[in-house]
């Protein structure tokens, strides 16, 4: 692991959600639709898949931040 | 969200119309004369009808504020090894047994002491070292005691640990390496365990508990509620806890975790959790009810504010092992608001 990603693991822009792991056009509806819930999760949990790759990541929580490693896609942090 | 909305409707603790006879007896036996409430008669408190919820978190704000004081004590914790534990509290996203997006992962000892340092910080005099584990093993205890020394070098607070099951060598280690506090919790109800948890049993779990206790560590050992349980079930946990004489009893309330058998599993009712809260702090007048996991989901911001008001004393500052908590500054300013002094450190040992 080298770079650091500019993602933050949020539903927009990215193939893969966050939280779910699931592309963001894989829904019944629009992503917005699709992965809203897991949007509203990601306010108060970290990632836990790669938005580029779907990769689940290393996460580490500590009391005041967290980071997310994806093996190839480097390091996320809030 | 409704549910916090709910919840917060209990804002005001005027007084109401009507009286509520549990509630006239908790004033004479907790309030007056510092004996918790039974089994039985925490089921009427858990049973009280939502307009009497005002005057049952009043009274257990007076019993906190009488037997416990003003104070609360602000801590912060941390897992050292995430993920891949070989046991199946189905609650957990950290067992390695279910299909959960959590992976493994170690954290090193100069992140540890920074963690340390930032939650110092915040006021906080309690730090909890956690592993998730059936029980530490000797790379484990290495590794704890390294990070033991490290943060007492660098860092003015406690140090706390929850390994998981000890033998009795492990519980005499860390009693003299200086952890002051061990985690090890209850989760739920003797009779609702095996619905649980069937990799250990209750009795395992109590027996670490009784140890600690033996060797002069402070007990800190905790709810997780909304699992499904009875209200009956409920109320015997508070009693079960309260005959353990825990130092602390961590309050948590279910978070369903997606790939857990609990996943599906609804958020417990905003009203029935200060219901509980009310109630563990009529059952242990004296101990720490500390704020833990999932009231954020639960209670929501005002719920978190009725909670203080309502017999919790104590909170967990910023996130928790794997999922986010409300910002720290967040309670930091909830309790400067409402006069509540945060705890000073005291070196216990
Ligand atoms: S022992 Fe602890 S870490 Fe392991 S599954 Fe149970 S709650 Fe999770």
């Amino acid at each position: 692991m080298t770079g650091v990603s500019v993602s933050t693991g949020s539903t927009s822009g990215a193939g893969f959600c966050g939280h779910c792991g699931e592309p963001y056009d894989g829904g019944d509806g629009p992503p917005s639709y699709a992965h809203r819930e897991c949007s509203e999760r990601l306010a108060m949990e970290p990632p836990r898949y790669c938005a580029a790759c779907r990769r689940r990541m290393k996460v580490q929580v500590t009391p005041l931040g967290w980071s997310a490693e994806c093996s190839r896609h480097g390091v996320l942090v809030p | 969200m409704t549910i916090q909305a709910d919840a917060s409707e209990a804002t005001s603790h005027a007084t109401i119309p009507g009286t509520f006879p549990i509630l006239e007896t908790g004033r004479q036996q907790v309030l007056e004369d510092g004996i918790g409430l039974t089994q039985e008669q925490l089921e009427e408190v858990l049973r009280l009808p939502d307009e009497a919820l005002p005057a049952a978190l009043q009274l257990a704000h007076e019993v906190r504020l009488k037997h416990c004081g003003e104070d609360v004590e602000v801590e912060g914790i941390i897992s050292i090894k995430t993920g891949g534990c070989p046991e199946d509290c189905h609650f957990c996203s950290q067992s390695g047994l279910f299909d959960s997006p959590v992976r493994g992962v170690w954290l090193d000892i100069p992140e540890l002491v920074k963690a340390a340092k930032e939650t110092a910080a915040t006021g906080a005099t309690e730090f909890c070292i956690v592993a998730a584990v059936r029980g530490p093993d000797i790379k484990l205890m290495n590794q704890i005691k390294f990070a033991i020394d490290r943060i007492n070098e660098e860092v003015d607070i406690n140090i706390a640990c929850s390994l998981g099951m000890l033998t009795q060598r492990q519980v005499d280690q860390l009693a003299e390496w200086g952890v002051h506090r061990y985690n090890h919790n209850l989760e739920t109800a003797r009779s609702y365990f095996p619905e649980v948890v069937t990799t250990h049993s209750y009795e395992e779990r109590l027996e670490t508990c009784n140890m600690v206790k033996a060797a002069g560590m402070e007990l800190c050992c905790g709810a997780l509620i909304g699992m499904g349980e009875t209200l009956e079930q409920r109320a015997e946990l508070a009693a079960q806890l309260a005959a353990l004489e825990p130092h602390e009893v961590p309050l948590n309330f279910l978070n369903p975790r997606p790939g857990t058998p609990l996943e599906n599993q609804g958020i417990m009712d905003g009203k029935d959790a200060l219901r509980a809260i009310a109630a563990f702090r009529l059952a242990m007048p004296r101990t720490v009810l500390r704020y833990a996991g999932g009231r954020e989901l639960t209670l929501g911001d005002l719920g978190t504010r009725n909670g203080l008001l309502g017999g919790i004393n104590a909170v967990i500052v910023g996130n928790y092992l794997t999922t986010l908590g409300r910002p720290a500054t967040a309670d930091l300013n909830l309790l400067v608001e409402l006069n509540m002094p945060i705890k000073e450190l005291q070196k216990t040992l």
